[in-house]
């Protein structure tokens, strides 16, 4: 509970409709969607300006009251969850794309801009911005910066730091920070944009940015194969790439995904299949056809039983529906999806797969994967119970082993979803203590109260990793 | 927080279906409109969630529960298959236990929405009241405005003429229509209470673009209201008690499909299956009977009509959210409207976006119902359309209201898609 001045402060600063206290209000800002998080906050404000924002961190780091910036709130890993109380801050009502710079190509827009509604706005000018995290017809671009979200055109696009030159931010004391700008070159000190992005909200509260843009590709083409065996799949990624194709999108879905999809959707898979890979070029029209004709070929001689090609835009829809369904699929089967991001370097994606499905197997789980294959980001997901709390425990365990091997396959903890609370544990095994002393010295530099998303990033304790065989 | 009982309408299983992705709050016009977590379906579930772990009583959301249109279009932006309309009728169903409908509303309901007599004796007194001088009296006084407030003021504005007493008889005593040509299906035809009593002759513009199909008629004795009035104010035993005696009524015939006009019934109707599933007694017959249910214009499309006669003007088309929502009926209505010659057919921008009708939602909702009706206007005068098709009688209302508002009643009919078929039969 906050002491009555505060929140008369706070009304002050939003109007009362924008400060937010009820029973009711509090609670449909307890969560985020992370399973099994959930804390009230003690209020929540929903400002519309910058100033605002600054008089807010004001009162905040003048009273101490934490400080938990909040997008859309459909984060994985609790990062908007006020796991400690304080304030949330929602952005949504940043709601303008302030401007489309075409001769610069690049945009500056406020952090609550809906990510797909962006794209609508930039591609109707013949521009480009490629991250595309699965949330994005929900998701906010803020929330993608603080969260460094990457989506299914990573390989060949990168992710939201490859495109983030520019940031706006609130520091907890309530000064307002500019960094970067529309520049292409720009060395002057260190890069404050790129640690901001990917920050979770830690280090200060992002309330616009700048992104480069890219001319929007002519034409895109896709095709799926269909292979008995998820080693030949891993081989013909391989293979790809080392043709020196970069493909748009290169996903893949493991077995157990297959049956689920097709238990869902009834699209004519084969649920005997071992793996299938959706491919997809973009780019003038010769280089797509000639792309994806050659990786259809590789697929093939790499023992896919079953190709096809999208002639038409509808024919595509179809091929895209297997991936497309996938999560929701996954999130009918069970009342709790557990959805993680480990990711390896590519060469090993077959090698991590195994290892996935002889964990689940070990603790009696039901995990499928589909990912990203050409960047190695897999989505091991697992359908539970959360009232199931024996279950809970081995899931759990299972994602503990599986965070381990992807570590020994040189891989991280995390690719697109972030640390927040749900992983915070884990980052020391990933980063080494060294790392982890060096992270807290520049969040000591930026909140020394700890004002901003406590609890997350940086856990109170790291988990003990288990030695495994 | 002892004082808070278990709760007995809301169902876990069904509250844990929703795994809080917020793929649904884009989809949400209130939260459009309001911009804050508890205006969406999402918060609204987690709100449900909370009643039925015991975190919060049920009146702490009342707020939140009677904000919600129930336009149910955030089951189609759904991953995971939530079906919140259920999930909403729960919890208006809790909320019911503890916050009971006023006395008169539930009178009104039981006794003149609830049973066929009620609804012919509210036709009849729909005509009684225009054509007596008490709607003249009552509009000069303000009266509606003053008993049910501006939400129910603007919807008596909108109620078209009433058919007499004399013209309903002779159709009940018609009762069957017989198919023109060679007779392809036998169908039944639900009339609805708010279709009957205030929108009888698109009923039978309805009947008569059914018969032109090939279709015999039959308006099947002992039908009633679908109870979707009843479900969406949380009075479940009333709703439960619509279904049954439908269900008995229709299964007196050996009829291929059981039609309707109103989006909102056609998908309570459809509903009945999943409301009555636990009850060993009906479960079987209710699926039987949604499984016979089509809206008018999803049978239609699947049959052949006449050469149609041209329609000058531009058409657009308004969805019903629970034709297109609940009952997933998009596509249709579109092809047949299209298939008019003549007519210039124009996509209304968001018309998949409730109008704010909502069944009582512009009467108990008055304000926010208007926010969203005005933001549709502008879309509408965007289309420059003549005629705004509509497949569900609140819609209709709405949209007539809504014109109204814009000041472009010179310009713009609103009309049900039975109505506008059947101008274009051949005479």
């Amino acid at each position: 509970m906050l002491k009555p001045e505060v929140l008369r402060e706070l009304k002050a600063i939003v109007g009362a409709n924008w400060c937010l206290d009820s029973k009711a209000d509090l609670m449909a800002y307890s969560f985020d969607a992370t399973p099994l998080y959930q804390h009230l906050p003690d209020a929540v404000v929903v400002p519309a300006s910058v100033e605002e924002v600054s008089a807010i961190m004001k009162v905040a780091y003048a009273n101490r009251l934490p400080i938990v910036p909040r997008g859309a709130g459909s984060n994985l890993s609790a990062g908007t969850v006020p796991t400690s109380g304080g304030i949330v801050v929602a952005l949504n009502r940043f709601d303008q794309v302030r401007e489309i710079d075409q001769e610069n190509m690049t945009a500056t827009f406020e952090s609550g801009v809906v990510t797909a509604r962006f794209h609508q706005q930039v591609e109707a000018l013949g521009l480009f911005y490629p991250p595309d995290p699965g949330s994005m017809t929900t998701s906010t671009l803020g929330g993608n910066v603080a969260e460094c979200a990457g989506g299914l055109r990573g390989l060949k696009y990168g992710v939201t730091k490859d495109y983030i030159i520019g940031i706006e931010a609130v520091l907890a004391d309530g000064r307002i920070l500019k960094m970067g700008g529309k520049n292409t070159k720009d060395v002057a000190g260190y890069d404050l944009v790129k640690l901001f992005v990917g920050s979770e909200g830690t280090l200060g509260l992002i309330t616009s940015a700048t992104a480069k843009l890219l001319p929007l590709p002519e034409t895109k083409r896709t095709a799926l194969a269909m292979f008995n065996h998820l080693t030949g799949a891993a081989r013909a990624v391989s293979r790809i790439i080392a043709a020196k194709i970069i493909p748009a999108t290169l996903e893949f879905l493991d077995n157990p995904t297959i049956r689920v999809v097709e238990d869902y959707a009834h699209i004519g898979l084969d649920t005997e299949a071992g793996a299938l890979l959706l491919m997809q070029q973009d780019g003038p029209e010769a280089i797509c056809e000639r792309d994806i004709a050659r990786m259809v070929a590789i697929c093939r001689e790499e023992g896919a039983f079953e190709t096809k090609l999208a002639g038409t835009a509808a024919e595509e829809a179809a091929l895209m529906a297997a991936r497309r369904s996938a999560l929701s699929a996954l999130a009918r089967k069970k009342p709790t999806t557990i959805l993680e991001d480990a990711t390896v370097p590519r060469k090993h994606l077959a090698e991590m797969v195994e290892q996935i499905n002889h964990i689940a197997a070990k603790y009696s789980v039901q995990i499928c994967t589909f990912g990203h294959a050409g960047d190695g980001n897999l989505h091991p997901t697992c359908l539970c119970d959360e009232r199931d709390h024996e279950e809970i425990n081995r899931v759990e365990g299972a994602f503990e082993e599986i965070f381990d091997a992807t570590l020994k396959l040189g891989g991280t903890i995390t690719g697109e979803h972030g640390v927040g609370e749900a992983k915070a544990g884990f980052l020391e095994w990933r980063v080494g203590a060294t790392g982890i002393e060096l992270m807290k010295g520049i969040k000591d530099a930026f909140d020394p109260h700890h004002l901003l998303n406590p609890g997350k990033m940086f856990a109170r304790e790291t988990r003990r990793r288990v030695v495994i065989r | 927080v002892s004082e808070i009982k278990p709760t007995t309408h809301l169902d876990e299983d069904l509250l844990l279906t929703c795994m809080r992705c917020g793929f649904c709050l884009p989809a949400c016009p209130t939260y459009r409109h309001r911009q804050v977590e508890s205006a969406s379906p999402r918060g609204r579930i987690a709100l449900m969630r909370a009643v039925q772990e015991e975190q919060l009583d049920i009146l702490d959301i009342q707020d939140q529960l009677d904000a919600c249109l129930g336009c149910r279009a955030c089951e189609s932006a759904c991953p995971a298959g939530v079906t919140y309309g259920a999930l909403l009728e729960q919890g208006r169903a809790e909320l019911a236990t503890k916050r009971p409908n006023p006395w008169a509303v539930r009178f009104a309901y039981k006794w003149f929405l609830g049973t066929p007599a009620g609804i012919r004796l509210s036709g009849q007194g729909l005509w009684f009241y225009q054509r007596s001088g008490l709607r003249a009296l009552a509009r000069k006084l303000g009266l509606v405005a003053k008993l049910g407030g501006q939400g129910l003021a603007g919807m008596e504005r909108a109620i078209p003429d009433a058919a007499s007493p004399a013209r309903r008889a002779a159709a009940r005593r018609r009762r069957v229509t017989p198919a023109v040509g060679e007779r392809k299906l036998k169908v039944a035809f639900f009339l609805g209470c708010l279709s009957d009593i205030a929108f009888f002759e698109t009923n039978q513009n309805a009947i008569a673009v059914l018969a032109a199909a090939g279709c015999e008629v039959d308006v099947t004795p002992g039908q009633g209201c679908c109870g979707a009035v009843h479900g969406h104010a949380g009075e479940h035993d009333m709703a439960l008690e619509q279904a049954k005696r439908n269900i008995v009524a229709f299964e007196r015939g050996d009829y291929d499909y059981i039609v309707n006009t109103a989006g909102g019934c056609g998908a309570a109707l459809k509903e009945y299956g999943r409301l009555l599933k636990d009850d060993p007694a009906w479960a079987q017959r209710a699926q039987a009977f949604s499984l016979r249910c089509r809206d008018f214009s999803e049978l239609v499309a699947t049959l052949e009509l006449p050469p149609l006669r041209p329609i000058a003007g531009t058409i657009t088309y308004q969805d019903s959210c629970h034709l297109r929502n609940g009952q997933k009926v998009i596509a249709q209505p579109r092809k047949l409207l299209q298939s008019i010659p003549g007519a210039r057919y124009v996509e209304l921008p968001e018309a998949d976006r409730c109008c704010g009708a909502a069944g009582t939602y512009a009467v108990s909702q008055a304000a926010m119902s208007d926010t969203i009706l005005d933001h549709k206007m502008n879309y509408v005068k965007g289309t420059q359309a003549t005629t705004v098709v509509v497949a569900n009688p609140p819609c209709q209302l709405e949209m007539i209201e809504g014109v109204e508002r814009a000041g472009l009643q010179e310009q713009v009919k609103v009309r049900h898609i039975a109505d506008v078929l059947a101008e274009a039969l051949p005479k």
